[in-house]
């Protein structure tokens, strides 16, 4: 059996501020990015809390046993710590044996696909049983950003295995773009990330649509061969942009359109929005998965859906699962992110 | 004036005196799987493990067991004035909860609607930070519980 | 059987002049004065203080008391048991003398609180909980007391009114009490807006944050026959423990340790609820006066807080509570508590409790806590015809 992916589990924190109300604050528009909404980790909650969630929600719904998981990466540009791992605290609060490779992954947003690779590989190799990749952030932006209309908080988990009756969709095949392009960073004392404006879009697209053409290139697909498509999503325009330069009809890549309801939840963003696709995706199904992280890369799956599928399924879906929601506003926003400086 | 007395306090989430990240690190099976023990012999549970079945003595067989993720609501607090380590999450629900298997947990309350926070009420283990982090000291992680529907 | 043949007690309040050292030699002074013996007779010293480590940054308290009174080298021990340290210090000294072991004790009970912020308080009473449980997940005190208040609230029916009527009652029985912290009568209404703390209570639920220490010497009955001593005799003095995080507890509506003490101290001496004239409870909240009047007896389960506000506690009522203010109208320095407890039964038994003073008390309780019911005291007296 191909490795491929036998579970996976979401967190959306349950706050949400508008966007409508960060433009009140500030008295400036967000120029039309099609987000309405993000979602808010409060003040309890970091990129830690929320792979756990996520991870938690998988082991659940799929009946993953803990102790079979024999690697944890967990991608993030806001892991609670500069020095000392988030994949370790993950490990033992879901309660796995002490025999797992783990290490913590930053390469802005596509942090999280990377350590599917990571997993995939190592299962390809048969040098685990399960493997784990998270992508989490706690999305940081400076107050009056433009990045703040956006960076969200949110986490996607996705299990790693090949055992025939446990496998939901095959990993077909997976390639990444890189080059060397600073669209967007944060130097080690910096609270906020810097970005480049709309150099960052050049950067995406270079990338996304890189890796799109490296992977259909390598498997002789044709775009129009795909049932979905998800590509990692800044905004709500972005990944509808891709997708036409691709040659991909937009009601393919709907489902798998996140951000607009949610925001931006960076190493989470491609994987909640696979998910969101898993969620609804029949049998035999073909979809391709493009990331991208600042600095620059991509990372771009083929993924193919198996007759698992039909009756191994999250309990809630994406869609659903973010309805359970609580508004705040910016000052409340401000409270919880521990933006408020004297405190 | 305070200040040098504060010397002399620390607790679990620590300050430059105490050495907190050991004497956390050994409750972790507690606070992120809630783990704790069963007695055979009179069957009843324990959180956190005790050391010797308070029922049975030297007959009780204690056995590690995680506890339950969900319970319900025994009786709960909304606490207005909270302590060092506590105050930008203040005001914020406090309940004590009966596991599934009986075992009772003091925990805070999180994500839950005020309306629905209530004596009987259905609740659910999650994994959140405990208290606020300093700048350079560990954080502390562990569980709180959510209603549910 | 044991009697205590002198007490005194500091006023308790905020003393911005006075330090833990000052506060205890007052005290001890007093004792001594008022039992008539010189100092020099005194065998041995029990202190109870609960947090003076965290308070005052000091320990060692049992041989700064010995050093402070000029009793070196008589043996001095620091007993703590939390908000019972007092307590315990006394039962311990009471064994000390029915052992045999010594025949004149001086027993002290201490705490110096204003030294820290409120958050330090708050900090150093949570000591008393269960750390690695409890506060660590942010529990306070008046959130633990609250816990235990709202299933009572939910089980009987107890209303934040009738935990209101506590505060109201020993406010006004403070009034009559000049080493109180508070002479300031107050309303149901004062209570019901103070404020929330940990819901159900109010500010003014909770007993305060107060310096002061008392004092008591205690003698053997036959030496106190051979000098011819009048005094309050201790004819029970009994202890009882429960889990410390009060989620090892069966029940969140009663303090078994409470119930268990009381139980051996009634059987010790024959006697019933009915027979005693009026107790010291440990009120350090109000749900906890109405915890206590149930598990000592006084009342039914369930009924402590209607029976309060019908007035049956009053210092004219069925059985008085808490004539001296209890600690919440006259402040809870926290290790002194316990001790301030016995003096007040000495005062009364003795009638030297003036306006306060409850007519024909022959037999009273004294009841003191420590931390949300771990440890309970129960100690029953009666005056001794010497």
């Amino acid at each position: 059996m191909t490795a491929g992916i036998v579970g996976y589990g979401i967190y959306v924190p349950k706050l949400r501020i508008k966007v409508s109300e960060i433009e009140r604050v500030w008295q400036k528009s967000s120029g039309g990015i099609g987000v309405n909404e993000k979602a808010v980790a409060s003040i309890d909650e970091d990129a830690c809390t929320l792979a756990v969630e996520a991870a938690r929600r998988g082991i659940e719904d799929f009946s993953i046993d803990p102790k079979r998981i024999n690697a944890i990466y967990v991608g993030s540009e806001s892991h609670p710590y500069a020095v000392n791992p988030t994949s370790s605290i993950v490990g033992d609060a879901l309660g796995t044996t002490n025999k797992y490779y783990a290490v913590d992954m930053e390469f802005a947003c596509k942090a999280g696909t990377a350590g599917m690779q990571v997993c995939y590989a190592l299962k390809k190799a048969r040098m685990i049983d399960i493997g784990l990749a998270i992508g989490s952030d706690t999305a940081q932006s400076k107050p009056n950003d433009a990045l703040e209309f956006t960076a969200a908080s949110g986490a996607a988990a996705f299990f790693i295995g090949d055992k025939k009756d446990e496998v939901i969709a095959e990993i077909e095949s997976t390639c990444s773009y890189t080059s060397d392009m600073p669209d967007f960073w944060r130097r080690p004392k910096a609270e906020f990330p810097e970005h480049t404006g709309r150099f960052t879009a050049e950067a995406y697209f270079k990338h996304v649509i890189g890796a799109a053409k490296m992977i259909l290139e390598e498997t002789g697909y044709r775009a129009d061969e795909f049932d979905y498509a998800v590509f990692h999503q800044p905004n709500g325009k972005f990944p509808l942009k891709a997708a036409s330069i691709l040659g991909i009809e937009t009601k393919k890549v709907e489902q798998g359109l996140i951000t607009p309801l949610i925001g931006n939840t960076y190493s989470g963003s491609t994987m909640i929005g696979l998910a969101s696709i898993l969620d609804i995706a029949k049998p035999k199904q073909k979809i391709l998965a493009v990331s991208y992280g600042s600095g620059a890369g991509s990372d771009a799956f083929i993924i193919n859906t198996t007759d698992n599928i039909s009756d191994r399924r999250a309990k809630v879906p994406v869609l659903e699962m973010i309805k359970e929601k609580e508004y705040i506003d910016y000052a409340l926003y401000l409270r919880h992110r521990r933006k408020i400086k004297s405190l | 004036m305070q200040q040098p007395l504060l010397l002399f306090i620390g607790d679990l989430r620590g300050d430059s005196m105490h050495n907190i990240a050991p004497l956390n690190w050994r409750k972790f099976p507690e606070r992120y799987l809630l783990k704790g023990n069963y007695c055979e012999v009179c069957k009843q549970a324990f959180f956190p493990p005790r050391p010797i079945c308070p029922n049975c003595r030297r007959k009780g067989k204690l056995i590690q067991m995680e506890m339950p993720r969900q319970g319900k609501i025994l009786s709960y607090t909304k606490v207005h004035v909270p302590p060092e380590g506590f105050k930008n999450e203040a005001p914020y629900y406090l309940a004590v909860i009966e596991l599934e298997n009986k075992a009772k947990v003091l925990s805070q309350i999180v994500d839950s609607e005020q309306e629905k926070i209530k004596i009987g009420a259905k609740v659910k283990k999650v994994f959140r930070q405990i208290g606020e982090p300093d700048k350079y000291g560990t954080i502390t992680y562990g569980y709180k519980f959510k209603v549910i529907q | 059987m044991v009697v205590i043949i002198g007490a005194g007690v500091t006023k308790f309040d905020e003393h911005w002049e006075l330090s833990f050292r000052e506060l205890i030699l007052e005290a001890a002074l007093k004792a001594i004065e008022s039992s008539g013996l010189h100092g020099e007779k005194i065998e041995a010293i029990y202190g109870g203080c609960m947090a003076s480590g965290r308070f005052i940054g000091q320990e060692h308290i049992g041989a700064l008391i010995a050093d402070q009174l000029g009793l070196n080298p008589i043996p001095s021990t620091r007993v703590e048991a939390a908000c019972a340290s007092g307590g315990v210090a006394l039962r311990t000294a009471y064994l000390s003398i029915k052992s045999g072991a010594h025949d004149i004790v001086a027993v002290g009970g201490v705490e110096k609180m204003t030294e820290l912020s409120t958050e330090g308080v708050s900090f150093a009473l949570g000591g008393a909980g269960d750390q690695e449980i409890e506060l660590f997940h942010g529990a306070t005190f008046p959130s633990l007391y609250a816990l235990l208040a709202r299933a009572h609230m939910q089980d009987f029916g107890t209303t934040e009114e009738q935990m209101a009527a506590v505060a109201v009652k020993n406010h006004a029985n403070a009034i009559f009490n000049p080493n109180a912290q508070f002479h300031r009568q107050i309303a149901i209404e004062d209570v019901m807006g103070s404020g929330y703390v940990a819901e159900p209570i109010k500010v003014l639920d909770c007993s305060p944050i107060t310096d002061g220490a008392a004092a008591l010497i205690l003698c053997s009955n036959e030496k106190a026959e051979e000098l011819g001593l009048k005094g309050v005799e201790i004819i029970a003095s009994e202890q009882a423990s429960d889990s410390l995080a009060i989620t090892g507890r069966k029940s969140l509506t009663e303090l078994k340790a409470t119930r268990m003490a009381a139980q051996r101290a009634y059987q010790k001496t024959g006697l019933s609820p009915k027979d005693i004239d009026f107790a010291e409870v440990h009120d350090c909240f109000t749900i906890a006066e109405i915890l206590a009047i149930e598990d000592l007896g006084f009342f039914e389960k369930g009924k402590g807080g209607i029976a309060t506000e019908k007035g049956e506690t009053s210092l004219k009522g069925k059985i008085p509570i808490n004539p001296s203010g209890g600690l919440k109208g006259k402040g809870h320095p926290v290790g002194a508590t316990g001790v301030a407890q016995a003096a007040e039964a000495y005062y009364q038994l003795m009638e030297l409790a003036g306006e306060r003073q409850v007519k024909k008390a022959k037999t009273c309780l004294t009841h003191n806590v420590g931390g949300s019911g771990a440890t309970a005291i129960v100690t029953i007296y009666r005056r001794f015809k010497g």
